[in-house]
């Protein structure tokens, strides 16, 4: 098994076993996380772009330390003191880091598909790492490696995702993972924020939006929280309240989900609004488990685009088109 | 060499490595992925007969360590490592099959320290087929075969290649 693609653009056209490919991968790197020693020199001299257009800490840090740990610099691109205030295109920033001769490039952007539109035309490996309502392939995966360590499959699960789906690119990568592996999905918030529409944006896969949250968490495997964007909830009018009322995650109605469920959130998390402290620190929640993840799956992504890759290879979006076809892959 | 062969310089090793240790309290053997690892586990095994001496057997991956990725094979596949000791202080006997350039030792030497301090660090191969290019010798060795760098030394075994056997073939280019 290996992966076909220089980049990492999005979990969608990936098949089951490249997916089972990279989490099995990430293994190895999850021990080294539990070695005194975590630094490697696997690839050092090589250079690591963190192109961070939308403001991140989390996954910000989690891709330098990941890159640092496997021995590699990183360059560091954040939105809020670059020239992307000065007016600069996407594009022109991304061919300036990129002139300073990367490796790779880890970008997020608030526009969907932009980690795309940037890989088009570098002639680096392009990491996603979140780009608008599309995708989070990073935290599709971690979230995935999590489940797996502690249900000890990610097969024919029962998964309820619950909060803003309509904009979560990490429900979306979530689905495109779990659903390949017979994975059900029940999506559960404010109607505003769950379209009936959603439950056609992966073929095949069984998907239903409920809207009174007992009924989604019944006999659910995994329940994946999504972060209520406290600036969002007076746009679709809802106050914090209402929120809290109808669809707040407290140890009560975690009852309701099946005995061993457990509880995941990509944060960060605000305690007291989706989520209650008892459950956010229970022993059903994965929070900082998905934390650790993180690292070992994003120094798994780094290896495999950068020490791995394959000569020919290219990414998911040029497939499609019928010129580049012929020899896309391997 | 045959599987009767093979489990023979198995048994001596073991004998070898108890003998020459001085107590077997610290002792531990890691065995290196692939095939160093059902080596170490027989090794171990076979210690087991010897006065009943039970010594842990770890397993470690030396992929990453490499100082060739650059140039290797696209993808070279991650498999996990699996040291279940402290390596503390540890007396360590690392296992493998062929020893050849060297430098899957200097990686593995690279993973082991990463870990901890051990005491000592030997090297047990099945074969040592020459051509070293660091300055890495073995303490216990199975057998010394002279070869050509355009042959290959082939080590087959049961659990891993379904057969037992070790074989001198010509590189097929």
């Amino acid at each position: 098994m290996t992966y076909r693609f220089r980049d990492l653009l999005a979990l969608e056209p990936l098949t089951a076993d490249e997916l089972r490919f990279l989490l099995d991968q990430s293994k190895p790197f999850q021990e080294i996380q539990k070695h005194p020693l975590k630094k490697l020199a696997t690839l050092r001299g090589k250079t690591v772009a963190l192109a961070f257009f939308e403001n991140s800490t989390r996954t910000r840090i989690s891709f330098g330390t990941a890159a640092s740990r496997l021995g590699a610099d990183t360059m560091n691109l954040q939105a809020e003191a670059s020239s992307i205030k000065k007016g600069e295109t996407l594009l022109d920033t991304a061919f300036n880091l990129s002139a300073m001769k990367p490796d790779c490039f880890v970008m997020r952007h608030s526009a969907s598909g932009a980690a795309d539109y940037v890989a088009r035309h570098l002639d680096v490996p392009v990491v996603n790492a979140g780009d608008g309502t599309h995708e989070h392939p990073s935290q599709g995966l971690l979230d995935a490696l999590t489940i797996r360590d502690r249900l000890g499959t990610i097969e024919n699960l029962n998964v309820t995702i619950l909060g803003d789906i309509l904009h979560s690119r990490v429900a979306r990568s979530n689905i495109h993972l779990l659903g390949k592996f017979g994975c059900k999905f029940t999506l559960c918030g404010p109607s505003i924020w769950v379209p009936r529409e959603l439950e056609k944006i992966a073929p095949g896969v069984p998907i239903r939006c409920v809207y009174k949250m007992e009924e989604a968490l019944e006999g659910a495997h995994v329940i994946i929280m999504l972060r209520v964007q406290t600036e969002r909830l007076n746009d679709p009018p809802l106050s914090a309240n209402d929120y809290i009322l109808l669809y707040q995650l407290d140890a009560e109605r975690l009852k309701r989900a099946h005995r061993d469920a457990i509880v995941l959130h990509p944060g960060p998390i605000n305690r007291g609004i989706e989520i209650t402290p008892d459950v956010a620190d229970g022993p059903q929640s994965c929070v900082l488990e998905q934390v650790t993840n993180g690292v070992a799956v994003r120094m798994a992504i780094l290896y495999l685009v950068i020490a791995g890759a394959t000569e020919s290879g290219t990414h998911p979006a040029l497939e499609a088109k019928p010129k580049e076809s012929a020899n896309a892959t391997d | 060499m045959s599987a009767e062969e093979i489990d023979r310089t198995l048994q001596r090793l073991a004998h070898e490595i108890v003998e020459k240790s001085g107590g077997t309290k610290h002792l531990a053997l890691i065995g290196i992925v692939r095939r160093g690892v059902p080596l170490a586990q027989r090794i171990a095994q076979a210690m087991r007969g010897i006065d009943g001496v039970d010594v842990p057997v770890g397993v470690l991956d030396i992929t990453l360590y490499r100082d060739d990725l650059s140039k290797v094979a696209p993808q070279a596949v991650l498999r996990s490592s699996d040291i279940p000791f402290g390596v503390d202080n540890m007396d360590l006997v690392l296992v493998d099959d062929v020893l050849y350039t060297g430098r899957t030792i200097r990686a593995a030497m690279n993973g082991i320290f990463d870990l901890g301090r051990p005491k000592r660090v030997r090297l047990c191969v099945l074969i040592d087929r020459g051509h070293r290019e660091m300055p890495i010798e073995a303490q216990y060795t199975g057998r010394q075969v002279q070869t050509s760098d355009t042959e290959i030394i082939e080590v087959r075994l049961r659990e891993i290649d379904k057969e037992e056997r070790v074989v001198l073939v010509d590189r097929v280019e």
